[in-house]
């Protein structure tokens, strides 16, 4: 059951992703050039409501549906990594086009090379991986 | 119907990925679409090279079938809600990725020279993919996220960190754009 509400909230996020067109690279390309409100609305928006439901969630102290408070792990207290991985990770978005998330909407979309794209991704998360401990974070 | 099978404007999509992340707060789970990448090398035996990759993956599998969703949510999207998903790109966008070589902008979803069957025979496309993938691989699990687990996760919860993950990205993302894009493509 917990398994097929995974896979509703995915398909939901797929098709959200395409339709939108936040999955596709003109769209990203065009918002590097700030030629476009379009993807400054949907982060802009979805942030707004984002901040409305943490607030609340944290005002109320809810619960989820398994009768779990709903607790959300503060991030780490650094600059270096958040910067420096950011960095990478925005090369990587806007030479792609591609986050992690729509990645997989394109599979489904039929755009077969995007499977490159998550070939290099696995190999990127691995080699992270393996350099951690020399890297600054 | 038409309104469907349009594309939808920032005001629908923004909501519904607000929707999304409480969706997966309301089944117990996190909103962050790049955690799935590290199950995956976890899964394939990477505790082997790494402790980074040391825990129990199976616990997070429901990332991988998020993931799995998402790719059966495109191909919906695509072949049952959309007429015609060109994007409608800003004119001045299509004037100039055309001089950059890139002429079906306007007229497509994808750019056809990187995401179609023909890239598998471009050596310099593959080439691409391949580093442009392994570039957010890598940030992201530097980062600690992505544009899921940062920005909009992250900054709903008001973190400090995710304010600077996404400043790093929009860094990034406007060196590749603006001085290296031009070289590239």
């Amino acid at each position: 059951m917990r398994s097929l509400s995974y896979l509703f909230i995915g398909i939901l996020f797929g098709i959200t992703m395409f339709k939108v067109e936040a999955a596709s690279w003109f769209r990203i390309y065009e918002m590097f050039q700030f030629k476009s409100f379009h993807m400054y609305g949907i982060i802009g928006s979805a942030l707004f409501l984002g901040v409305i439901i943490i607030q609340y969630i944290k005002s109320k102290q809810l619960k989820d549906a398994f009768g779990t408070p709903i607790t959300i792990a503060p991030k780490e207290k650094t600059i270096a990594r958040y910067l420096i991985g950011g960095t990478f990770f925005g090369l990587g978005w806007a030479l792609s086009g591609a986050c992690p998330g729509p990645m997989y909407t394109l599979v489904g979309a039929g755009f077969s090379p995007i499977l490159v794209v998550i070939f290099g991704a696995v190999l990127g998360t691995f080699v992270y991986g393996v350099l951690k401990k020399y890297l600054p974070h | 119907m038409d309104l469907i099978l349009n594309p939808w404007p920032w005001y629908v999509g923004g909501p519904l990925i607000a929707g999304i992340m409480f969706l997966l707060l309301w089944v117990g789970r996190r909103f962050g679409m790049s955690s799935n990448l590290r199950t995956v090398c976890a899964a394939a035996g990477g505790a082997k090279a790494s402790s980074f990759f040391d825990y129990n993956w199976k616990d997070e599998r429901w990332n991988l079938i998020v993931a799995l969703g998402a790719v059966i949510g495109g191909w919906i999207a695509m072949n049952l809600l959309s007429t015609d998903a060109a994007v409608a790109l800003h004119p001045d966008v299509i004037d100039q990725l055309q001089q950059l070589g890139i002429s079906d902008a306007g007229k497509a979803f994808m750019p056809e020279k990187f995401f179609t069957a023909n890239a598998w025979s471009d050596p310099k496309s593959l080439l691409i993919l391949l580093g442009g993938g392994f570039l957010v691989g890598f940030g992201a699990r530097y980062a600690g996220g992505c544009t899921s687990g940062h920005a909009i996760s992250g900054l709903s919860n008001l973190q400090l960190g995710s304010l600077i993950a996404v400043i790093g990205f929009f860094i990034g993302g406007l060196v590749m754009n603006h001085f290296l894009l031009p070289y590239i493509l």
